[in-house]
């Protein structure tokens, strides 16, 4: 009865979304305001209706109603509790569920929220917010319906895959689709500001805050499915360049270009047009991930196996969405001139190479990702595109801009006397010269890439330290630091966000660079350097666990006769999927972890181990936190959303407008 | 139950792509063969390379690299050696010749292009004062003409 009434909120959900996608935007042509108010309260309750109709189908998959296809297909009674949950969004039709609501939330909130925004404005938001809304439910319900029911249900269901059965990947998706679907929020404010034909200052301030919102749960989506790799596939490596990842790295790319270019629009008045742009190609690219992932077209190891059907119902949303969006944005190109001149060297040309950067960074993740697809299409050749090629041509731009990012950030608006903050970067340079070089000291024989990657980090790093410093104007230590206190928390968020990249490169190059790998076999009782350290193999035991039988090793790990730690890394078998999975056992460490990896028994008794010492790994993720911590600092920064950076321009002594 | 449990253990092990008793004895061909089979696509996984792959043609992929090196095969010998066996299409690094090379030169040159758009406007912008001023003047007139 439940499921039925889930069913049927989806159902009414689609309705009141066709109204809410209709009569806002017609009230709007019209300067009918009670049409456009139709926006706001239509907005919730289709909120409410897909809150409904996703709660009925985690009731299903909590009690284990095994006559829904779903969750017999995904679940299982013996399943924990948590996975039962997270096997709602463990799967196509359900994740699609999530997004629609996730969808609805934020359609929701720009009705709920949005009052300062001008009422023809914000009802030709809400609109374009609920046109994607019906697109995506009719998707879900012609083609990937979760409340489909069986004829006849089984006793039990076939469980959910058991890689899937684990706490960083329960959060993952929702994460990454509060990200994904974050951008439609850009896309919404796009083509409403190119339906009213006016892009402005206000309207970059108000679109910033949801892009900036939608890039933090990117990251800390992609984070997650990061860590989640790192310790669940037993490789040690954290990031493959799988489609499905690039899938989601393209939007982050993109969004990370938007946010920077919004500043631009809302303090100068320039770069509208690509800003435009990019907020279309930003959820564009999330859209063109979601057909990666849900198509079947292009092979991936964690695509949903899918068939052709909902591709094309997918390439469909995404003709109409951006290919209408572009169409509007060429008929609308007079409301996007550029008003705010500038120099060459100036923040706006910073930014700008900043654009230019993740752009062709994106575009080289999208035709590495999508080239086996077109070389098979056009040129009948079968191919693939793997890690070297991204290692090799994604790199470079990457370099590039954390390259300029010390400079660019700190560069004056308009004009800007480049020589004058090169000189107050000196300290950054040097100190990240000297860092490089103790890297390449403390190496021996290994490539160029940690140092270079130390002195990469180091540089970005201390030079978004050299930028808040330099915040604090001239005067005693004492007064500077006091008013370092009284800075506004944009500014705390950019230096933060910053350091947070920079420490993120250092650590790839360094997981790159000083990974110790050691694969052996093992006796039980012996013990084997790794690097440093000397593990030994005391005991294998089988153990029983909920659903799953494991063996489990029972490794020391001791470091000069001291005992560093005690792990018990395991190999699981999943009777019910049928499906081995390995645990890893992690020592993490500030500098290291140790990642222990046990295998299969050998004819003459001993177990195949495989270890790693993974230098700075916990970086990688910290790196990625402060990230996402600094979005969350500009967020909460109200002043700064509010009253454009004039103060800033002043202080070096350019007329502030 | 117990058996299947027991059958399935021996199945296979996902973590172990490498086993240990594939790895050369000399540490220097062992680590041009991993490095090798790094970028040799598992012809019937998702995506993985033999390196990371628990597939048995992957395991004898790695055998034969790891043969071929021992009989004194340069590693571009070894990569072509199988490229002529299983196709382009084991390559996770695409030759740059041929079409592949749009694929290699794409970002460049859209960044080119970037740059050559955003010089472009830039220069545009600044030439929209007919009269030659100081830079100064300039900038008080901008200031004043926005005003």
């Amino acid at each position: 009865m439940i499921v039925e009434l889930g069913h049927f909120a989806l159902v009414l959900a689609l309705s009141v979304a066709v109204i809410q996608s209709t009569l806002p935007m017609w009230g709007a042509w019209r300067r009918d305001a009670r049409m456009m108010a139709v926006g706001e309260p239509a907005a919730v309750i289709q909120l409410l209706l897909v809150g409904f109709a996703f709660a009925a189908l985690t009731y299903a998959f909590v009690v284990s109603d095994f006559s829904l296809s779903v969750v017999t297909a995904n679940s299982h009674t013996d399943k924990p509790m948590l996975y039962k949950i997270s096997g709602v969004w463990g799967n196509h039709e359900g994740s699609l569920l999530l997004w629609v609501l996730i969808l609805a939330v934020y359609g929701a909130a720009v009705a709920r929220f949005g009052s300062n925004l001008p009422d023809t404005l914000k009802a030709r938001v809400i609109s374009v917010q609920g046109m994607i809304g019906v697109a995506f439910l009719l998707f879900m319900l012609f083609t990937s319906n979760p409340f489909w029911r069986m004829d006849v249900p089984p006793m039990n269901g076939q469980d959910l895959n058991p890689l899937l059965q684990d706490p960083g990947l329960a959060f993952h998706p929702p994460f990454l689709y509060l990200g994904y679907v974050g951008l439609s929020m850009a896309f919404s404010f796009a083509v409403a500001a190119l339906i009213e034909g006016r892009v402005d200052a206000a309207w970059a301030r108000w679109v910033r805050p949801w892009t900036l919102a939608a890039w933090v749960f990117l990251t800390i989506g992609i984070a997650l499915g990061s860590w989640w790799a790192y310790y669940e596939l037993g490789w040690g490596g954290f990031w493959f360049w799988d489609p499905v990842e690039n899938a989601s790295f393209m939007p982050w790319l993109l969004s990370a270009a938007l946010l920077h270019s919004a500043i631009v629009v809302e303090k100068r008045e320039s770069l509208k047009a690509w800003t435009i742009l990019l907020a279309i190609m930003a959820f564009g690219f999330s859209l063109i991930g979601t057909f990666i992932v849900r198509s079947g077209v292009i092979t991936s190891v964690h695509a949903f196996a899918n068939d052709p059907e909902r591709g094309v119902f997918i390439l469909m949303i995404l003709g109409v969405f951006t290919g209408g969006a572009l169409l509007l944005f060429m008929l609308r190109a007079s409301a996007m001139e550029a008003k705010g001149l500038f120099a060459v060297v100036s923040r706006e040309s910073a930014l700008i190479a900043n654009n230019i950067l993740l752009a062709v960074s994106a575009f080289v993740v999208f035709i590495g990702t999508i080239w086996p697809l077109a070389a098979e299409m056009l040129l009948g050749r079968t191919m693939s595109v793997g890690e070297p090629f991204f290692n090799a041509a994604f790199t470079p731009f990457f370099v590039a801009l954390a390259l300029i990012l010390p400079l660019g950030a700190m560069l004056a608006w308009k004009r800007a006397d480049a020589s004058r903050n090169l000189r107050s970067l000196w300290g950054a340079a040097l100190l990240a010269v000297a860092l490089g070089g103790l890297a390449f000291a403390m190496q021996t024989g290994r490539s160029a890439l940690g140092p270079v990657g130390a002195a990469l980090g180091a540089w970005v790093v201390f030079g978004a330290l050299t930028d808040i410093w330099s915040r604090t104007g001239r005067g005693a230590v004492a007064v500077r630091l006091a008013r370092l206190t009284r800075l506004p928390r944009a500014d705390w968020g950019k230096m933060t966000a910053h350091s947070g990249l920079g420490i993120t490169v250092f650590a790839v190059a360094a997981m790159n660079a000083w990974k110790v790998e050691d694969i052996r076999i093992v006796q039980i009782g012996d013990t084997f350097p790794l690097g440093r350290y000397e593990v030994t193999l005391n005991a294998v035991n089988e153990v029983q666990g909920p659903n799953y039988v494991s063996t489990m090793a029972d490794m020391t790990v001791m470091r000069d006769g001291a005992q560093v730690a005690q792990l018990f890394p395991e190999k699981r078998i999943y009777p019910v999927a049928g499906m081995p999975t390995t645990e890893a056992a992690i020592d993490y460490g500030f500098l290291r972890d140790i990642y222990l990896v046990i295998g299969d028994p050998q004819k003459d008794g001993g177990w195949a181990v495989r270890s790693y010492v993974e230098p700075f790994a916990n970086w990688l993720w910290g790196g990625a936190i402060l990230m996402a911590l600094g979005g969350f600092l500009s967020l909460s920064d109200r002043r700064y959303r509010v009253a454009a950076g004039a103060r800033k321009v002043a202080a070096v002594g350019v007329p502030a407008e | 139950m117990k058996r299947l449990v027991v059958m399935l253990a021996l199945l296979a092990s996902p973590a172990l792509a490498v086993q240990p008793d594939e790895i050369l004895p000399d540490p220097a061909l062992e680590a041009r063969a991993r490095e090798i089979s790094r970028d040799i696509r598992c012809p019937v996984c998702q995506g993985e390379s033999i390196d990371d792959s628990v597939a048995p043609i992957s395991r004898d992929l790695r055998i034969i690299i790891r043969e071929r090196l021992v009989a004194g095969d340069s590693d571009a010998e070894v990569v072509d050696y199988i490229v002529a066996r299983y196709g382009e299409f084991v390559l996770f690094n695409p030759r740059p010749e041929g079409s592949n090379l749009i694929l290699w030169l794409a970002g460049p040159a859209l960044l080119l292009a970037g740059l050559g758009i955003a010089v472009a406007t830039q220069r545009r912008q600044v030439a929209t004062p007919e009269v030659e001023l100081s830079d100064s003047d300039e900038a008080r007139l901008r200031e004043i003409l926005k005003g």
